[in-house]
């Protein structure tokens, strides 16, 4: 049996005397899917900052290949294979391709003269270029401003920055929510691909169909608390509908709606 | 496999993408126009010199604010700062007797001590730097002239000249360079020569030098090092290079540290060329800066812009402000034109970041 590359066990994350999060229970494998399903406030986004060191929880264990996080922050996170991916916050639309893929990264295309040390922007520009071209993207050179790409196209530049740069686990903030049908399938595609390179992805979404199309394994949240993990042969796509909503079903929901319109 | 709807990009949309696009024209069209309307002199020596002069002047400023603007602030500090620092040099150096190079050291560093409270001030209580460093400008000023009011009983401070006689780091700002050059264009009747075989022009002043200097080092850090990146991401989205690792707060208080340093290069220059340090001086010079960097094509917003721009763009302001007097026109007329100018270069500037993200 393989081991979890994350274990997290009852934890809580507690703003003042708000509870984002009341005892969450999940672990992750290398080489799947898991999608993290919730509608709004369920504390999808609480519980990624933990993952990605951004909070410190409040209680409970996470531990990422067996050791545990103490002082989590999001630069010893990243050091650990941990990489988090945030809908349009993960590229910079003004700078190249290039510039983007190695922001933070430099020490990488760096080459010393003398004292100093300078950007190798051919490796760089070649590296990026390869990178994009790899997953499928034409571009027509890696000095072309990221604001030149698609929404699709930079959730995917994040997404292989990542990737290059040695992560194990993805974590992919709805990656889809703003994107259209054929951008949404490039970039479950390339979620796909990067499973198959054995990392490890925590997809969070509230699309059931872009989960149940690449997931593996779902977890449910709801207000603060899990819902239980379900593998993919044993759940259909209407209970996970049903279960996100917290047990109110879309069809409640157009009867309500019908209703509330009578009465316009 | 090439992707069919990526079409060759033509040669002239490629140069019109360039950030410096808009200053090279700029800077074409007002040679053009004064070489059409300007007296002849203005392009002899003596006349390229007193224009480059005055671009040197905006141009030493432009650098730091350029950095600064394409990080996302701005800083009307500058001006003042100018005054503050030349008060500081001159009367270290006059009234209380100190070695020249003492005072220019202590200058410095009081002056990036103040850049660094502006910068942390703006990244701490994340207010718009332009209120801030608005509020600094006042301060300084005023500091500026009480102090000095206060100690020597005037706003002006001579006798700097003599009091720092053979003090080399004075002379790396109030010296000239290149003068042996000189001397032998001269006695080779290249350039113009006194009847006792002086030259007119006896040199380059050390603050073209500094110009050069600084523009160089601008350039090298915005484009090939790291630290240029991570100043073109500050301004671009502070959140997402926060997300990526880029330490965004250290970013922008160097970058106030630097504006304040370059701000000092400024006063050390005026103070040991002239000789003397006046409280009032550097008025407007935080806009002149901003109008230069704005003309090289930067964005106000940040993210985006060149050091070559801005310093092209004080290259334009110095040929128009000095030209301006070569020319029938009353001089009266230069901050119409300055006005217009910087109206032209800014819609320029727009449409051609609208043409990048297009693409």
């Amino acid at each position: 049996m393989k081991k979890p590359i994350i274990q997290i066990k009852d934890v809580t994350k507690h703003f003042g005397n708000i509870i984002a999060l009341n005892g969450i229970s999940m672990d992750l494998y290398p080489g799947e899917v898991m999608c993290l399903l919730g509608d709004n406030g369920a504390g999808k986004s609480t519980l990624i900052k933990t993952l990605a060191g951004v909070h410190a929880k409040t209680s409970g264990v996470y531990k990422i290949d067996g050791v545990d996080i103490v002082n989590p922050s999001p630069e010893k996170l990243l050091n650990a294979g941990i990489a988090t991916v945030y809908q349009d916050l993960s590229t910079i639309p003004l700078m190249s391709i290039s510039r983007n893929f190695f922001l933070g990264r430099e020490d990488v295309i760096e080459k010393k003269w003398g004292p100093f040390k300078f950007l190798d922007f051919k490796k760089a520009d070649k590296i990026a270029f390869d990178a994009m071209r790899e997953i499928g993207i034409n571009i027509r050179e890696a000095s072309q401003a990221v604001g030149t790409l698609s929404g699709g196209e930079r959730q995917c530049l994040a997404i292989a920055k990542a990737v290059y740069f040695g992560a194990k686990v993805l974590i992919l903030d709805e990656p889809t929510s703003a994107l259209g049908v054929a951008q949404s399938s490039m970039v479950l595609k390339y979620i796909l691909q990067a499973r198959a390179k054995g990392l490890a992805v925590i997809f969070i979404t509230h699309n059931v169909y872009h989960a149940f199309a690449v997931g593996d394994r779902f977890t449910i949240l709801n207000r603060g608390q899990t819902f239980g993990t379900s593998e993919k042969a044993t759940v259909t796509i209407a209970e996970l509908q049903e279960k996100m909503a917290g047990g109110k079903v879309i069809q409640d929901l157009s009867e309500e709606l019908g209703e509330d319109s009578k009465n316009l | 496999m090439v992707d069919e709807r990526i079409s060759e990009e033509s040669f002239f949309s490629k140069v019109f993408k360039k950030p410096e696009f808009t200053s090279v024209v700029g800077v074409i069209g007002v040679f053009l126009v004064f070489f059409g309307i300007a007296d002849e002199a203005m392009f002899r020596l003596e006349g390229v010199l007193s224009w480059t002069e005055q671009a040197a002047l905006i141009g030493i400023l432009a650098v730091g604010a350029c950095l600064l603007m394409i990080g996302g602030e701005f800083d009307l500090s500058v001006g003042s700062m100018i005054g503050f620092s030349g008060i500081i040099m001159a009367i270290m150096t006059v009234e209380y007797g100190f070695p020249a190079w003492i005072s220019i050291m202590t200058a410095f560093v009081i002056a990036c001590g103040i850049g660094f409270i502006n910068g942390y001030i703006v990244v701490k209580t994340k207010l718009p730097s332009f209120i801030v460093t608005l509020a600094s400008l006042f301060v300084l000023r005023g500091l500026t002239v009480a102090v000095s009011r206060l100690l020597t009983d005037q706003t002006l401070v001579g006798g700097v000249k003599e009091a720092s006689e053979g003090d080399w780091i004075a002379s790396l700002f109030g010296g000239e360079a290149f003068t042996s050059v000189f001397i032998y264009l001269g006695n080779m009747g290249i350039i113009d020569t006194f009847d006792d075989g002086t030259p007119v022009v006896t040199g380059i002043k050390m603050l073209l030098v500094w110009w050069f200097g600084l523009t160089i080092v601008g350039v090298v850090i915005l484009r090939l090092t790291k630290y240029g990146n991570w100043i073109y991401a500050t301004g671009g989205d502070e959140q997402a290079s926060k997300n990526m690792g880029v330490p965004t707060d250290k970013v922008k208080i160097l970058l106030f540290m630097g504006t304040a340093f370059c701000a000092t290069v400024f006063a050390a220059c005026q103070v040991f060329d002239y000789g003397s340090a006046d409280a009032q001086r550097g008025l407007l010079k935080e806009f002149e800066a901003i109008i230069a960097v704005v003309m090289g094509g930067a964005l106000l917003t940040g993210g985006y812009g060149t050091v070559i721009g801005a310093s092209l763009g004080a290259l334009i302001f110095g040929i128009v402000n000095i030209g301006i007097s070569y020319t029938s026109i009353d001089s009266d007329w230069f901050r119409v034109f300055l006005g217009l100018m910087l109206l032209a270069a800014v819609m320029l500037s727009n449409s051609v970041r609208k043409k990048i993200m297009r693409s």
